[in-house]
């Protein structure tokens, strides 16, 4: 009852930290909205006059104090209404929201093809460090780390597009509709849209996840419990799988938290190579045409996936590691 | 249910052979045509074809009104049809007008074609015309365009008078734009009570998500960003065109390099436009063919003469104009694909002189800058944008890098456009690039819109950052727009060109050049054109 009653204050506590970072998201936001260049000359052709521009300008209240503009925004917010996008014409939550199937299915892609390849590759460098294949993992995964996911995007392309025709170079395939979800994964045409994209998205993840499982283990290896394990006679893989990998999974959970960020930031590069129909390609397209609510919308939105994700990092850690303290997560 | 076979059975012994004969006779017949009529339907199925084309991005709304912008009008070809459009050689080719004719100095007559059909299946007739020129006079896009007309009069169901305030050179040029919509489908309200007619900017409107044109497509599905399909409406009123193309997805591909990778791979027919850097690759594979032309926009720098005194002095300008090696830009960045350019006006227009040839002579230029005094030259700067046109960052750096051969120290800031045109509408810039494409396909809008004295009254000389006067520049430009004689009127028009060429009043650098790519069994050489509006309704795919 004790932890239930913690927890609860926990999660609540983060509520109230998710709505400030939000906040705080906006105001930087509106602050800069200025030089996030002009809307206006986004919806209206070259021979336009200056007096209808202005007009318009003021019709949407952009011409307004960017504070005025914040205040009348919170308002708005208040009651539910986080702007309309200009490109889209639908409200901006909306908008952003159709498109997050897509963007979490690819992460959701990576993120297994991190996990099914770091565990084995991680574990094999760290109890054969001499052997040619692990030299070899790790060079890899130097090369991995430094080829920026737009060239891997291409090449990729190229390879298994162009050249060997296997699989398709753009876009999502077919979905299919559960609810108001649209889901690419239940279709072959679906599944064979996203290898490519989540191969590119994986590829910068892999990297840093084979090392830290690497040294999380080596790390393990050097400790009593395994030399204890090892006198006892345990055989090797039950040493190194139930003994030391347990323990070392622990800082996997704790750092994969901390990386979504930047699996979302390399979510706007992959997306807009293969032309995925997600949330950061969707980012890209608004910075680029100036839909400044549509921008706004996805900044706190993602603000907001944030804080959620870090919080369910802190639980899964609590749940697998009796020393951490809730308290110390706040 | 049993009576059926039960009666003919009996039928059949009751009435003897010869009945017997042809009711055989009859069964065979209707097999036949039963084959014959499958026999059709598989060959319409193998002659339709389906064309994927990816181009870099999709219009944001479906009303042909909202905003005067390539992806608009591509659109508009689609799914309405204009009055007269343009072929590739730059004549007027008859659409829903089938003939027209000059009534009096101010009036031209357009006769339609009878038994057009809108996608609603309403019949065309003058009425539509009429309504959907007045709702281009009220969108706040065009309606600029449609400043020197009077009105628009339904003479009966398959005539109307286009009447302008004064006479007007460009009537059938502005008859291009007029696509006309299906006045009974827009009118009235919709769901939410708002008028169904209403040109909205922001926000959505009955018009920006249903369609009913004439043209030879319907939206079948519109996921925007994603993919727009269309089917060819069934009894589309132009048989004469040889298009086999029954189904369209069009997909928006942002990114060049994926485009290329998708037409290359085969997932897509036709991709627009191609990048520069992969015209060799798209030329050399065997899969593919690569369509270029020379469209009418022009790239200028504009020199702000409001900032930078030295600018105010001609013969500055023209030692800058002279130090510009624009065939070197042309053939180095642009790898060929694009004119180094004298003048505006693009050749094929009114105002075009041949004469005008891009000047280069770093001698006469270094000589005019000790002329004027400014042999040690002096420091400005230069911005422009760096994903509005083909080639524009570079061609800015390698132009900066060319004047500092005149010593003028150009500092140089590049930008996406977004934040290019807040700039540039502040004049916040010495040197400034602009990419003009004329929307009349008339010298006479460069000049207008870049070269005219700037009066934010009357509108003209909104792109004047360079703050450029010259009143003979001004009162022939009037003038023009009330001459009908062509003839008459190219000469002042040229006239207006070699002025801007000899008072360098901008440093045109080039027209740039369009770029299609398609498999080779797209035959898209014969529907591209000048003004980038590919006729797909025209596509032969083998």
């Amino acid at each position: 009852m004790h932890t239930l009653l913690s927890i609860l204050a926990f999660v609540a506590h983060r509520l109230v930290q998710a709505l400030l970072v939000m906040l705080a998201i906006l105001i930087i936001a509106f602050a800069v909205r200025e030089s996030l260049g002009d809307p206006i000359r986004e919806f209206t052709g070259q021979i336009v006059s200056e007096v209808e521009r202005a007009e318009l300008r003021k019709e949407l209240g952009l011409d307004r104090p960017w504070h005025v503009q914040f205040a009348d925004y919170l308002g708005r917010a208040a009651r539910g209404d986080l702007g309309t996008s200009f490109i889209y014409k639908k409200p901006t939550v909306e908008v952003v929201l159709a498109k997050f199937p897509a963007s979490f299915e690819l992460v959701l892609g990576a993120s297994l093809i991190v996990l099914l390849f770091c565990v084995p590759a991680g574990v094999y460098c760290a109890v054969r460090p001499n052997q040619l294949g692990a030299k070899l993992v790790l060079g890899l995964s130097v090369l991995g780390i430094s080829i920026p996911v737009f060239v891997t995007g291409i090449v990729l392309i190229s390879v298994f597009s162009v050249w060997l025709g296997w699989l398709p170079a753009f876009g999502r395939g077919d979905t299919l509709a559960i609810g108001p979800w649209k889901t690419g994964l239940l279709t072959r045409d679906g599944l064979s849209h996203l290898l490519l994209p989540a191969l590119t998205l994986s590829s910068i993840m892999l990297p840093l996840f084979v090392r830290l499982v690497r040294s999380a283990m080596l790390g393990e290896l050097g400790h009593d419990y395994v030399r204890t394990a090892w006198a006892k006679g345990a055989s090797p893989l039950r040493v190194w799988i139930v003994h030391a990998l347990r323990n070392a999974l622990l800082p996997l959970v704790a750092v994969g938290g901390l990386q979504v960020g930047t699996l979302v930031a390399y979510t706007l590069l992959t997306e807009t190579v293969f032309q995925w129909p997600g949330m950061g390609f969707l980012f890209l397209e608004a910075v680029t045409r100036s839909d400044i609510p549509l921008i706004t919308t996805y900044l706190v939105l993602v603000g907001l996936l944030f804080v959620v994700v870090n919080t369910l990092v802190d639980l899964l850690s609590l749940a697998l590691d009796p020393r951490v303290s809730l308290e110390g997560a706040r | 249910m049993a009576a059926g076979p039960h009666l003919s059975l009996d039928g059949k012994r009751a009435l003897g052979p010869r009945i017997a004969a042809m009711a055989r006779f009859l069964t065979i017949f209707i097999a036949a045509l039963f084959a014959a009529l499958l026999g059709c339907a598989s060959i319409a199925a193998a002659e339709g074809k389906t064309l994927r084309m990816a181009y870099d991005a999709d219009p944001t709304s479906l009303d042909p009104h909202e905003q005067l912008a390539g992806a608009t009008l591509q659109l508009s070809h689609l799914v309405f049809d204009p009055l007269v459009r343009r072929r590739q050689d730059n004549t007027f080719e008859p659409r829903l007008a089938k003939s027209w004719e000059q009534i009096d100095d101010v009036t031209l007559r357009f006769h339609l074609r009878d038994g057009v059909k809108f996608h609603s299946g309403r019949e065309l007739t003058a009425d539509d015309v009429v309504w959907t020129f007045e709702r281009l006079k009220k969108s706040p896009d065009f309606k600029a365009l449609y400043e020197p007309f009077e009105s628009a009069k339904a003479v009966d169901d398959y005539t109307v008078d286009i009447v302008t305030k004064a006479p007007y050179p460009l009537t059938l040029n502005l008859a291009t734009y007029i696509f006309p919509m299906d006045r009974a489908f827009y009118s009235g309200t919709d769901e939410n009570g708002r008028p169904k007619d209403a040109v909205v900017k922001h926000g959505a409107s009955f018009a920006s998500s249903n369609m009913s044109g004439t043209g030879p497509f319907r939206v079948t599905k519109r996921e925007q960003g994603i993919r727009l399909e269309l089917v060819r409406v069934g009894d589309y009123w132009d048989k004469a065109s040889p298009g086999n193309v029954d189904k369209i997805i069009l997909t928006p591909i942002k990114e060049p390099a994926t485009r290329v990778a998708a037409l290359l791979a085969g997932d897509v027919d036709f991709i627009a436009p191609v990048p520069p850097t992969d015209f060799r690759r798209l030329e050399s594979a065997s899969c593919c063919t690569l369509v270029t032309m020379p469209s009418t926009r022009i790239l200028s720098f504009q020199l702000n003469q409001d900032r930078v005194a030295a600018f105010k002095d001609p013969r500055v300008r023209k030692a800058m104009s002279y130090a510009l090696n624009r065939k070197g830009i042309a053939k180095k960045i642009m790898r060929g694909f694009a004119t180094p350019a004298g003048q505006l006006s693009p050749e094929g227009y009114a105002g075009h002189d041949p004469e005008l040839a891009p000047p280069h002579d770093l001698t006469k230029a270094k000589a005019l800058m000790k002329e004027a005094g400014f042999e040690d030259g002096f420091s400005v700067t230069m911005i422009a944008p760096n994903n509005r046109y083909v080639g524009d960052a570079r061609i800015a750096e390698a132009v900066a890098a060319m004047l500092a051969r005149i010593n003028i120290k150009v500092d140089l800031q590049t930008m996406p456009k977004a934040q290019y045109w807040q700039r540039f509408d502040a004049r916040d810039g010495d040197i400034l690039m602009i990419g003009w494409q004329s929307d009349t396909q008339d010298s006479g809008n460069f000049y207008e819109f870049l070269a005219m004295t700037p009066d934010p009254e009357t509108g003209y000389g909104q792109y004047n950052a360079g703050a450029y006067s010259n009143p003979d520049v001004d009162r022939l430009t009037m003038q023009t727009q009330t001459m009908t004689d062509p003839a008459a009127r190219a000469e002042v028009l040229k006239k207006i060109e070699r002025i801007l060429s000899e008072d360098a009043a901008m440093l045109p650098i080039q027209w740039q050049h369009l770029a299609w790519g398609s498999r080779k069994n797209v035959n898209i050489e014969p529907i591209v054109n000048a003004i980038d509006m590919p006729y797909l309704a025209d596509l032969v795919i083998d």
